[in-house]
């Protein structure tokens, strides 16, 4: 094959992902920029524009506006249920593959987590609102923290059972053989191994719970809503906040694009992991 | 202290309390509501047993039967063409030496931001009167288009965004099954002289075929959960046209306080959810046996 024509090939193979690279990238670019025009400047589908910072100011602070509320809200929810994803699903993994539990239990326990994380969340929204109102957990901190850990302890789980799979079961023998307490083991043999995991569960924990929507809906009222309800009301009066609404969304993304440029190979790994096998 | 049979529990119990009381617990009361019409009175709940009534009553929702046939349409349009194009992307991928890991970067943007932002950014650009959908068909002579406020053409719109949203996973996860598939049978391959193509259909796509089978499979059932975008973009409308069962289930349980019948749908679409999981599961370990 001559050089020109594998060279030309190597270019146009260059030319179609960049091309997709640019379409992902333009509606980011465009609300981005719509965040930074006037009303008018919107409304008249400017390209040229002066950059004004009034959205930003009326979406952060505007006495009317709850949009620097809502991020605390959602910083504190994700934080705090991420912490207790992690928690409960490294015991569970390091319990289910390697304190010896009976083959069923791990099938059933994978099999119904497989189910729930597939089924809408919307399905049992409905239930946790009922349940959360009779014992005073609608509209807290707590009801809304307990629903998005729920929702992602299969992911976590499914996860942090990849890893501690990965960790040699020698070692926790041998460890077994010195006398160590199972609470040992986690701690000084298992833990240091799947700290890789450990990143990876708790960015896309953090990421799922900062952009869930439909459960925060139900559960929350205006002290408790999260960002994607308050982006969510200014699409939804009756004239739409446009510079606002882009604004708030623009707000809205930092997280996940600081994540992606410095936790990017944790992100791949998570979103990959036994997806494959 | 404790014996380790202890501990095997005492690890395992944190995640089997969330489990059956977020999990269990709301089931079997959605279960129970199912066959009740509920009211409510002073923040109190009464229920009137119905029996059957919920469930006979889903055969004749035409909102609900709207949101099954538009969430099968999405489900398979969307995620055929995601696929199509994801694998196509992750080929390519793997086909360059310089830029892959700019082009994942790039690539994985859609995935990681709120549904509800995606909802924001497609209104804008969809929007009749300034959206930049619409300049692009004024520069080259057209009419406006109505993209979400046309019943013929709102369900495609809301195609092109689920496109644009999850294309980007399908493209990692191809591009992860393709990474790991073995090298030696390409250096064969092209030691026996195979062209391009040859070494697509004969090779690659054999090899890769369950992972496509299962990726499909699961971006169809997870395609349910679509709400965001609907609730941002057009609440279903106009008319019943880009209604889904997710949404309906919202309207039912929540904005018309139908608990009973809402739960009862609830329980309708988990079950066949369930149902469809357990084939596959079953399906893809009889392939795992054979082989």
């Amino acid at each position: 094959m001559s050089s020109i024509a594998t060279h030309g090939r190597v270019i146009g193979r260059h030319a179609v992902l960049i091309t997709y690279g640019l379409i992902v990238l333009f509606p980011f670019a465009y609300i981005i920029s719509a965040a930074f025009k006037t009303q008018i400047d919107l409304l008249m589908g400017r390209f040229l524009f002066t950059p004004v910072l009034s959205g930003f100011r009326d979406v952060i602070f505007d006495r009317t506006s709850d949009f620097a509320q809502n991020f605390m809200n959602s910083m504190i929810i994700g934080a705090v249920s991420t912490v207790l994803v992690l928690t409960v699903a490294t015991l569970a993994a390091f319990s289910l593959y390697r304190l010896r539990w009976p083959g069923w239990v791990l099938t059933v326990i994978l099999a119904w987590s497989m189910i729930f994380h597939m089924v809408p969340p919307i399905t049992l929204a409905g239930a946790w609102y009922a349940m959360f109102r009779s014992i005073g957990l609608d509209n807290t901190y707590t009801g809304i923290i307990l629903a998005h850990t729920t929702l992602n302890l299969p992911m976590a789980l499914w996860l942090m059972g990849v890893f501690v799979k990965d960790v040699p079961r020698e070692l926790v023998e041998a460890a077994e053989i010195d006398g160590a307490r199972p609470l040992r083991i986690l701690w000084h043999v298992v833990l240091p191994i799947v700290k890789p995991g450990l990143a990876a569960t708790g960015i896309l924990s953090f990421i799922f719970s900062w952009n869930e929507f439909p459960v925060a809906l139900v559960l929350s009222q205006r002290q408790t809503a999260t960002v994607p309800l308050g982006i969510g009301k200014y699409a939804q009066e009756n004239t739409i906040a446009f510079t606002e609404m882009a604004a708030a969304s623009t707000l809205s993304i930092i997280p996940a694009f600081i994540l992606l440029v410095f936790a990017q190979r944790f992100i791949v790994r998570g979103l990959t992991s036994g997806a494959v096998k | 202290m404790f014996t380790d049979t202890v501990w095997r529990y005492l690890t395992l119990a944190p995640a089997l309390v969330l489990f059956a009381l977020l999990t269990i617990l709301p089931l079997v009361n959605l279960f129970g509501l199912s066959f009740n019409d509920v009211e409510w009175l002073n923040r109190e709940a009464v229920w009137t047993w119905v029996g059957f009534d919920n469930y006979a009553a889903i055969a004749s929702d035409t909102l609900f039967r709207a949101g099954v046939t538009n969430t099968m349409i999405l489900a398979v349009v969307a995620v055929s063409i995601q696929m199509v194009l994801g694998f196509w992307l992750a080929l390519l991928t793997t086909q360059v030496t310089r830029g892959r890991l700019i082009y994942r970067t790039v690539f994985l943007l859609p995935v990681l931001v709120p549904g509800i932002v995606i909802g924001a950014i497609w209104k804008l650009m969809y929007s009749y009167d300034f959206g930049i959908l619409n300049q692009i068909v004024a520069l080259f002579g057209g009419d406006p288009v109505d993209w979400l406020g046309s019943s013929d053409i709102a369900l495609l719109s809301i195609i092109i965004v689920d496109v644009w949203h999850w294309t980007p996973f399908c493209f990692l996860l191809m591009l992860a099954a393709l990474e790991s598939l073995p090298r030696d049978i390409y250096e064969a391959a092209e030691v026996d002289g195979a062209t391009g193509w040859q070494t697509l259909r004969h090779i690659t796509l054999p090899l890769m075929a369950p992972a496509i089978v299962v990726t499909f499979i699961f971006r169809t059932i997870l395609a349910f959960k679509m709400f965001d975008q609907i609730y941002l973009l057009t609440g279903g409308g106009p008319g019943t046209s880009t209604e889904v069962v997710s949404f309906t289930i919202y309207r039912r349980f929540f904005t018309e306080d139908q608990t009973g019948y809402g739960a009862a749908i609830s329980i309708a679409t988990i079950a066949v959810i369930a149902t469809l999981i357990i084939i596959v599961s079953r399906l893809s370990n009889r392939r795992e046996a054979h082989t």
